[in-house]
């Protein structure tokens, strides 16, 4: 199995993420009131905390879309007070929706994804069959797919752009039980090929099988962090 | 404490003061003092009102574009610029509706006819609905920066899309040869007094848009340090509820 | 595709950017047909209805180039809606942005769709006011005619992708953007008339007479052209 993903260092041992008492705020309010969290290469963390505790500013903080309004932070080396327009094409977050033009094919959607960043047809084959989506799903337009289908294809869109850090919120939702399974599965093997990956989820029980890591938020903090 | 909230200092009062009189003068001269027309008869007395209330509308839009610009360019990059840009969209959209109505019955009065398409007339009906468009854009939300932002490239945008407006109006104007309705003003024979009516009308309505202005923006600067400053309380709040939900 | 190809339409710089957006908007718009099959008929029905409310051969006649350039106007508010619709169903756009793609790029691949899609409809629009209108058309006004409506459609496309932007996932959008948008293109409307009218010879109207139109046509298109892909960036940012 070739690396996926470019600039994977393997002898690096710096961290993909390096938050430090970061605060960010959406318009007054702040969602996040001195976050300190760490992830290293490889691992898979799951994001648990209730509803508003926020996770969701959290990530969007890691995807440099969110400005960092106190604190330190570096996210792939980048730092996120001075520069963080320079870390998003090198990290791929899904949110609540896929990112998807309805009335493409799978393949399609996946080659415009890929294409941003100049990457080969063969690279987004195999984007599309990593993701389990080769075949005739490949050509059906992605607004006939199932959502779980359709998440799959987001993440292809991941795998063709290079994206070294995996943002993902709330993935499981609106799949039915095989979709999450096949959803797991496939992060998995995006964590062995190098890719970070940090999820959001209400989803324990399922999340602590995949994950390697658990960070609680509560409050817009970091209350509690425990290895899985 | 109390002080913290009014939006008025020494000086604006003073201002306030001059504007009050100015008005009084102003209401003096323009309707009881000076002179009828030999042409349009009482119905000058209108000019008072539509060419101070225009020429405001103007300098409105100039001031919301340069302070749109200012708060665009890096180095001069304040919220301040942002508000006063704001406040003088609003000031302005009220003298351009002064202008519009006043314009419209004045030549109802000498023309007959509520409204010409002359350019200056029609480019001030266009001026009017693209403010409206930008304080409906001010109004949509998000980070103070993100409205900031947002209205001062609407603001510039708008510097663009007016002459380019009036320009296309009075080609096509010049192409019907329609007469220039301009020239509504030039038949009005002005005598001294008139003319320097006119002139206070023109003052008095700039220092009010000066008086406007800067308690329009002071009042939009509190109701944005209302939400910043609830930004040390909340985050204490915020981590007071972590502590809570811990136990 | 081919490995050369690839390298044309890579998004990493503006202009591959660009072609990268542009096919994909094109694309859509051959999967969906949505142009074909919603906003041309749309714009003939106006061209009906004006017929309707006018109710006379002699006055259509005189009027036709203002009534085209109408259709097409209230026609661009919906194509510029639908184009952004596309990106903000699955929330595309913010994935474009998050992505760091260059918003120059992203405006004026969204800018050269949009125009290819309105030089179709205003092709249309001439040929329906050509039957419904009885419109006459010399050669020497075609060649006129030809130009007012590349350039005409080229500041039309370039103004409707800046405010589509600026209104795209807005609350009260629908609104907004027609709001924000027609008094712009107030000068379009203006300038393309007038040259059409030249290029149909309605009137009396030479065709000599409508070149300083296009002037004004051509300096809107470029002045928009540049703001708006200077603009958009700042615009589409968190």
């Amino acid at each position: 199995m070739s690396t996926v993903l470019h600039g994977h260092d393997p002898a690096s041992i710096e961290p993909v993420v390096n938050l430090c008492d970061a605060v960010a705020v959406l318009g007054s309010f702040p969602a996040l009131a001195g976050v300190t969290m760490t992830v290293m290469r490889g691992e898979i963390v799951l994001l648990s905390g209730p509803n508003g505790a926020g996770k969701t500013t959290l990530l969007r903080l890691c995807a440099g879309l969110v400005a960092l309004e106190r604190g330190q932070g570096r996210v792939l080396g980048v730092d996120l007070a001075n520069d963080r327009e320079s870390v998003r094409h090198r990290v791929g977050m899904i949110g609540h929706s896929n990112g998807l033009y309805g009335d493409l094919t799978v393949t399609e959607n996946v080659r415009f994804w890929g294409l941003t960043v100049g990457a080969s047809e063969s690279e987004i084959d195999l984007a599309v069959s990593r993701m389990g989506l080769d075949g005739r799903l490949a050509h059906l337009p992605v607004s006939r797919l199932s959502a779980g289908q359709r998440r799959r294809t987001a993440l292809a869109g991941l795998v063709a752009r290079r994206a070294e850090l995996w943002l993902l919120d709330e993935p499981h939702a609106g799949l039915d039980a095989a979709g999450r399974d096949e959803l797991d599965s496939v992060l998995k093997m995006a964590a062995t090929a190098g890719a970070t990956v940090i999820v959001a989820s209400h989803e324990l029980e399922r999340a602590s099988k995949l994950a390697t890591r658990q960070v609680e938020v509560i409050a817009g903090q970091v209350r509690k962090v425990a290895a899985l | 404490m109390s002080n913290d909230r009014a939006t008025s200092t020494p000086f604006t009062k003073g201002l306030g003061f001059f504007v009050l009189l100015g008005i009084a003068l102003l209401i003096i001269l323009g309707i009881f003092v000076s002179p009828a027309d030999v042409n349009q008869g009482e119905s000058v007395r209108i000019m008072y009102a539509h060419v101070p209330g225009a020429w405001l509308a103007y300098l409105a839009f100039v001031m919301t574009a340069v302070s749109s610009a200012a708060y665009l360019w890096k180095r001069t990059r304040s919220l301040t610029w942002d508000r006063i840009a704001g406040a003088s969209a609003e000031v302005g959209v009220l003298f351009m509706g002064i202008s519009l109505v006043t314009g419209s019955l004045w030549g109802r009065l000498t023309w007959g006819t509520y409204w010409t398409w002359d350019a200056r007339l029609t480019t001030t009906a266009f001026l009017f609905v693209t403010y409206i468009g930008y304080l409906a854009v001010r109004g949509l939300g998000g980070t103070h920066q993100q409205r900031a932002r947002r209205s001062a490239v609407l603001a510039l945008l708008a510097v663009l899309e007016i002459p380019l407006v009036h320009f296309s109006v009075e080609l096509w104007n010049t192409l019907h040869q329609k007469a220039s309705v301009a020239g509504r003003g030039t038949d009005v024979e002005m005598n001294g007094l008139m003319l320097f009516t006119l002139f206070l009308g023109v003052v008095v309505f700039t220092l009010m848009y000066v008086w406007l202005v800067l308690h329009r923006q002071r009042a939009l600067m509190l109701e944005d340090m209302l939400d910043d400053s609830g930004l040390d309380h909340a985050l204490s709040e915020r981590r007071a509820e972590a502590t809570q939900a811990g136990r | 595709m081919s490995n050369t190809v690839q390298q044309r339409f890579t998004g990493t710089t503006v202009i591959g950017t660009a072609r990268l957006i542009a096919a994909k908007d094109l694309r859509v718009e051959l999967r969906s047909r949505v142009l074909l099959n919603q906003v041309l008929p749309f714009a003939l029905i106006v061209m009906v209805m004006f017929a309707f409310a006018l109710d006379s051969d002699a006055v259509l006649e005189r009027v036709a180039p203002g009534l085209v350039w109408l259709a097409a106007l209230f026609s661009a508010l919906i194509m510029v809606s639908r184009s952004f619709a596309v990106e903000t169903a699955d929330g595309a756009l913010d994935q474009l942005r998050s992505a760091g793609v260059p918003a120059m790029g992203i405006f004026i691949g969204k800018m050269m769709a949009l125009m290819a899609q309105l030089v179709v409809l205003v092709t249309l629009l001439i040929i329906a006011a050509v039957v419904l209108y009885r419109a006459e058309l010399s050669w020497a006004g075609s060649v006129l005619l030809v130009t007012t409506g590349l350039t005409a459609t080229c500041g039309l496309a370039a103004v409707g992708t800046l405010y589509g932007g600026l209104a795209a996932g807005a609350k009260g959008r629908e609104t907004l953007l027609p709001l924000l948008l027609l008094p712009v293109v107030a000068p379009v409307l203006i300038g393309a008339t007038r040259a059409t009218e030249s290029a149909f010879g309605t009137r009396g109207v030479s065709t000599s007479q409508g070149w300083p139109w296009l002037g004004l046509l051509a300096v809107f298109a470029v002045l928009f052209s540049v703001s708006g892909a200077v603009a958009f960036g700042p615009l589409l940012d968190d």
